[in-house]
């Protein structure tokens, strides 16, 4: 039995199906979306209006800015893959289809080697929210400069997070944030107080306004040290979030646009406006997975 | 949506020009980043610049400049939704409700 209104559009909406369907179901990813991206605001609000520091400029522009245009680039070739098909062009529509797919390959290998950086990469959390980036040298001691301790990077690494972890509970209390700490965390501190939990000294890396060095930190202070993976921090955490399930519509999407390129031949064949009905629904998925990273890469990258 | 070659070659070049004004508009995104702008109009400006973009996507690329009026009530709702997601998070920090 033959499916009505595949082609034709119904008299009373005006529509075929599909284009209800998909736009039905575009209208839920926003919900979606915008349930994470309320999440985001939630959370940056919540950390701005108890002084705890949102990171700016966490993640390197490059590799976002590149993406963006990767990704407006491939809306455009998708759509001029359904012109092609609308014109009775099937070798233009299949170089189309190509190029978008080769876009979203290149976004994901992109996004591939951000991620990687990220999980590589070791940090200190302050409780005031501030992150050092770079690797813990060693143990200092109270009132001790840049001293690069004895222990290995290793070893060291593992013992502030000890008083840190018991330290972790009663910081979450973010209301009782003393504005000391964030004097200790800035190079060339001469007067550290000899605090109950002692120092550690940071390999710090040149990070915005902060330069290259070693900076001494009262273990007091360190709220979390390890990569910068999901747990380090409430941004990385909806970061990865959003830019992970982002990802995974990327890929949702350049498999229907890849069933589209290899498998269309039969149906193109069959019926070739119902090909392209279908690669219009596909692309209105790809476009709105565009219009999602439009508004994630001014949000998580810029501001 | 019986278009002609023609009506679809007018669409294409439109497609294109949708195509590089979204090019300037990122470039003016990543721009306006590096500008000191006091916060939170930095917020503002940043993403206004992405609801533009956002509109040219789903305007040109996604055919709504000329969809049917039920797609439009569709989106109507969920526009209202979106929008009280948003505000939601606005109105539990102006609560008055405390913990202790």
């Amino acid at each position: 039995m033959e499916i009505p209104y595949t082609v034709v559009a119904r008299r009373d909406t005006g529509l075929w199906n599909a284009k209800i369907g998909i736009w039905l179901f575009l209208a839920s990813e926003v919900m979606l979306f915008g349930g994470l991206f309320s999440s985001y605001v939630f959370l940056r609000m919540g950390h701005e209006s108890h002084g705890i520091q949102w990171p700016h400029q966490a993640l390197d522009i490059m590799p976002g800015f590149i993406n963006t245009l990767v990704l407006i680039g491939s809306s455009v070739t998708v759509i001029m893959a359904w012109a092609s098909l609308k014109m009775r062009k099937y070798g233009a529509y299949k170089v189309y289809m190509t190029i978008t797919l080769a876009c979203a390959a290149a976004f994901m290998g992109i996004k591939a080697f951000e991620y990687n950086k990220k999980f590589s990469h070791q940090a200190v959390l302050l409780n005031n929210g501030k992150i050092i980036y770079g690797h813990v040298h060693g143990e200092g001691h109270a009132g001790d400069h840049s001293q690069a301790g004895g222990h290995a990077a290793p070893a060291a690494a593992t013992t502030p997070a000890a008083p840190a972890d018991h330290a972790a509970p009663a910081a979450t209390d973010s209301h009782a944030m003393p504005a000391a700490p964030a004097q200790h965390a800035h190079e060339g501190d001469h007067a550290a107080p000899a605090t109950q939990g002692g120092t550690v000294v940071i390999d710090a890396e040149a990070h915005g306004h902060d330069p290259a060095g070693q900076v001494v930190v009262n273990k007091d202070d360190i709220r979390h040290i390890g990569p910068l993976v999901p747990r380090f921090n409430n941004y990385f955490g909806i970061y990865f979030t959003l830019t992970g399930l982002h990802a995974l519509h990327v890929l949702g999407g350049a498999v229907v646009l890849g069933y589209f390129l290899f498998f269309g031949g039969s149906m193109y064949r069959k019926n070739p406006e119902h090909l392209a009905n279908r690669v219009e629904v596909g692309g209105l998925f790809w476009h709105f997975v565009d219009l999602v990273w439009i508004f994630l890469f001014p949000l998580l990258y810029l501001m | 949506m019986a278009e002609s070659v023609e009506e679809l070659k007018k669409q294409i070049k439109i497609y294109i020009w949708v195509f590089v004004a979204l090019g300037v508009l990122t470039g003016i995104t990543v721009w306006v980043a590096y500008i000191d702008i006091p916060h939170p109009w930095n917020l503002v400006v940043g993403l206004s610049v992405a609801v533009i973009k956002a509109s040219l996507v789903a305007l040109f690329f996604m055919h709504l400049l000329h969809e049917r009026r039920l797609i439009y009530r569709v989106l109507a709702f969920t526009f209202f939704f979106f929008l009280a997601m948003m505000f939601l998070c606005i109105l539990s920090f102006h609560s008055h409700i405390t913990i202790g």
